[in-house]
């Protein structure tokens, strides 16, 4: 008897171990990309580092780390993509939660998580094949591998998240708040526009969060497609280079143990903090939402 | 009232359109790469090694690699993941600690897959002196599907009705004993509806394969998984942007995109297939 006690004690041990693997995997991630990162700051000042916009870090004599160009780059096709992606994805989420047919549903949610699936490298591919000549085409540029394209891509890929989880949201909006809302003798859609759609505005913008996250940490479509120009981008048009393809395009040449090895880390850090961010924003209204509704 | 009548067909309208546009999208990617990349799909393709500087023969290496890259993986983050969801569905009370644990697991989720790269450079090429190697590769993948695999495992464990737990802690069985014979073969077909759900994902990654393993070409097989590999993703990449005659290579890049996306169309299939029979016999 006593021994099929001590059995479980451990069998309980070591369930708790992995349960708690995610913890260390997370804090480990983060240690070791700031403590290597912050090594950086040994030969470079921190806002140098930050608001200096030329990054040529192999320059003989005289290298530079400024990542500001970077960043507004990552922002700038992030903020593309969000443009597209949200309202093109909330419209899709509440016709596939409020409109469609069962059937239709059953079509439409495999072809999202369908259109989840496909691998970055190969969104980068079409974007290569298809949406970069029809971007030069349709505005007489030279080059389609540009901000534009990896907003287009990173739009295609944000979609499935923005939309699985927006009509999780409005799915579970309680069928009395319509039925209430018919019973005052307005239609479907002012019910839908007014009260559906508001109630599920938590799970909404937790959705366009994760969207948001998702376009920030993607690496292979922008690397492919946006033309890993260094300089400060200043419209749509012209190529830029991103935080996470800066890291995919030097990770590989650099000497370990340089100040340019430690500064790829440290942009590492910067992109960590920002998804961190971001879903911790996206908890924090989903959480909201819990506690209004018990 | 003929205007609200106008309105809602116009909005409804509207939100079709949207819902027709993200499936257009994805069929036009599919359309492409299909009627493109079936050209270049032959039985050499499949089974020949990649010639003359890859301008010409086939993948088999590269379909070689992603296999049994995927298969590491998936020996890491099953085990460890499936028992993750095991401790939050079944032991775990709801706690400061608990809640810790799910966080940590969505913020997992969130975390830029080039990331996941750099911790592998660390952690194993350089700090377990694994080299850049299938293993290295291998086990940064799983670090990446682990979130994917304890939130879809734990929520098949919770499908499963609490009287079955109930049932078998009544006839003196322990709670590992209950757990065993009576809440994971119920939950085994969710869990491996998630578990290849994830593991496909992690085929069709390249981020964080880039540094840890993955090789631009080799002219053999990896004989051990000490070795490095060559992977279809990473191919792809290199076809389409690495390689010295990007526009002669196309046919073999759409051929590779094709056979990648076949990959892992099969293994979505095959998960969403189950899940549907599975719900259709679950009717407790």
């Amino acid at each position: 008897m006593n021994l099929t006690k001590i059995k479980e004690k451990v069998i309980h041990l070591f369930f708790f171990m992995t349960g708690i693997s995610a913890v260390v995997i997370l804090l480990g991630i983060f240690l070791m990309l700031l403590l290597r990162g912050v090594q950086t700051f040994k030969d470079v000042p921190f806002f140098d580092f930050l608001l200096a916009t030329e990054w040529n870090p192999s320059a003989y004599g005289e290298p530079s780390y400024g990542i500001l160009s970077m960043v507004v780059g990552t922002f700038m096709v992030t903020l593309g993509a969000i443009i597209i992606a949200v309202p093109l994805g909330i419209g899709a989420a509440a016709y596939i939660a409020d409109v469609a047919s069962p059937k239709l549903r059953e079509i439409l949610k495999p072809v999202i998580e369908i259109l989840a699936g496909i691998p970055s490298v190969v969104i980068g591919f079409i974007g290569i094949v298809l949406v970069g000549p029809l971007i030069a085409k349709t505005f007489g540029l030279t080059s389609g591998l540009n901000a534009l394209n990896g907003s287009v891509l990173l739009a295609v890929m944000s979609l499935p998240t923005i939309i699985s989880i927006s009509e999780d949201a409005i799915r579970g909006v309680p069928k009395d708040y319509k039925e209430a809302s018919y019973a005052l003798g307005a239609n479907r859609w002012t019910t839908l526009i007014r009260v559906t759609l508001p109630a599920a505005i938590s799970g909404i913008v937790a959705s366009v969060m994760l969207g948001i996250g998702r376009a920030i940490g993607e690496t292979m479509t922008v690397l492919m497609v946006t033309g890993n120009s260094l300089a400060m981008p200043h419209s749509f048009f012209d190529s830029v280079r991103t935080m996470t393809a800066t890291i995919a395009i030097e990770l590989g040449e650099v000497p370990y143990g340089t100040t340019h090895y430690y500064a790829l880390f440290a942009v590492a850090t910067i992109l960590f903090l920002m998804s961190f961010i971001v879903n911790l924003v996206a908890e924090l209204v989903t959480a909201k939402r819990r506690r209004v509704r018990v | 009232m003929k205007q609200t009548k106008f309105n809602e067909m116009m909005g409804f309208g509207i939100l079709g359109l949207s819902a027709f546009m993200v499936m257009l999208i994805l069929c036009i990617i599919i359309f492409d790469i299909v009627i493109r990349g079936a050209g270049a799909i032959s039985l050499q393709f499949l089974v020949d090694f990649p010639k003359d500087g890859m301008t010409r023969g086939g993948i088999f290496p590269a379909i070689v690699g992603t296999f049994l890259v995927t298969i590491i993986t998936a020996f890491f983050s099953v085990p460890v993941g499936v028992s993750a969801a095991i401790y939050l569905s079944e032991y775990a009370k709801e706690g400061r600690l608990t809640r810790l644990i799910r966080s940590s697991i969505r913020n997992l989720a969130g975390v830029p897959s080039i990331v996941y790269g750099l911790f592998g450079v660390a952690i194993f090429v350089g700090g377990l002196h694994f080299g850049t190697s299938m293993l290295s590769a291998g086990l940064t993948l799983g670090l990446l599907t682990l979130p994917w695999v304890i939130a879809t495992s734990e929520e098949a464990l919770k499908t499963v009705p609490q009287s079955y737990r109930e049932g078998a802690l009544a006839l003196g069985a322990t709670k590992w004993q209950s757990i065993r014979s009576n809440v994971l073969p119920l939950a085994f077909p969710g869990i491996l509806t998630g578990t290849i759900l994830g593991l496909s994902r992690a085929a069709g990654e390249t981020a964080p394969i880039l540094f840890t393993g993955v090789a631009f070409y080799l002219p053999k097989l990896p004989g051990s998984i000490f070795n490095q590999f060559m992977a279809l993703p990473y191919h792809l990449y290199v076809l389409s942007t690495q390689h010295h005659a990007i526009e002669q290579v196309r046919p073999l890049a759409y051929g590779t995109t094709l056979v990648l996306i076949v990959l892992i169309l099969m293994l979505n299939l095959s998960a969403i297939i189950l899940r549907y029979r599975l719900r259709k016999k679950l009717n407790w």
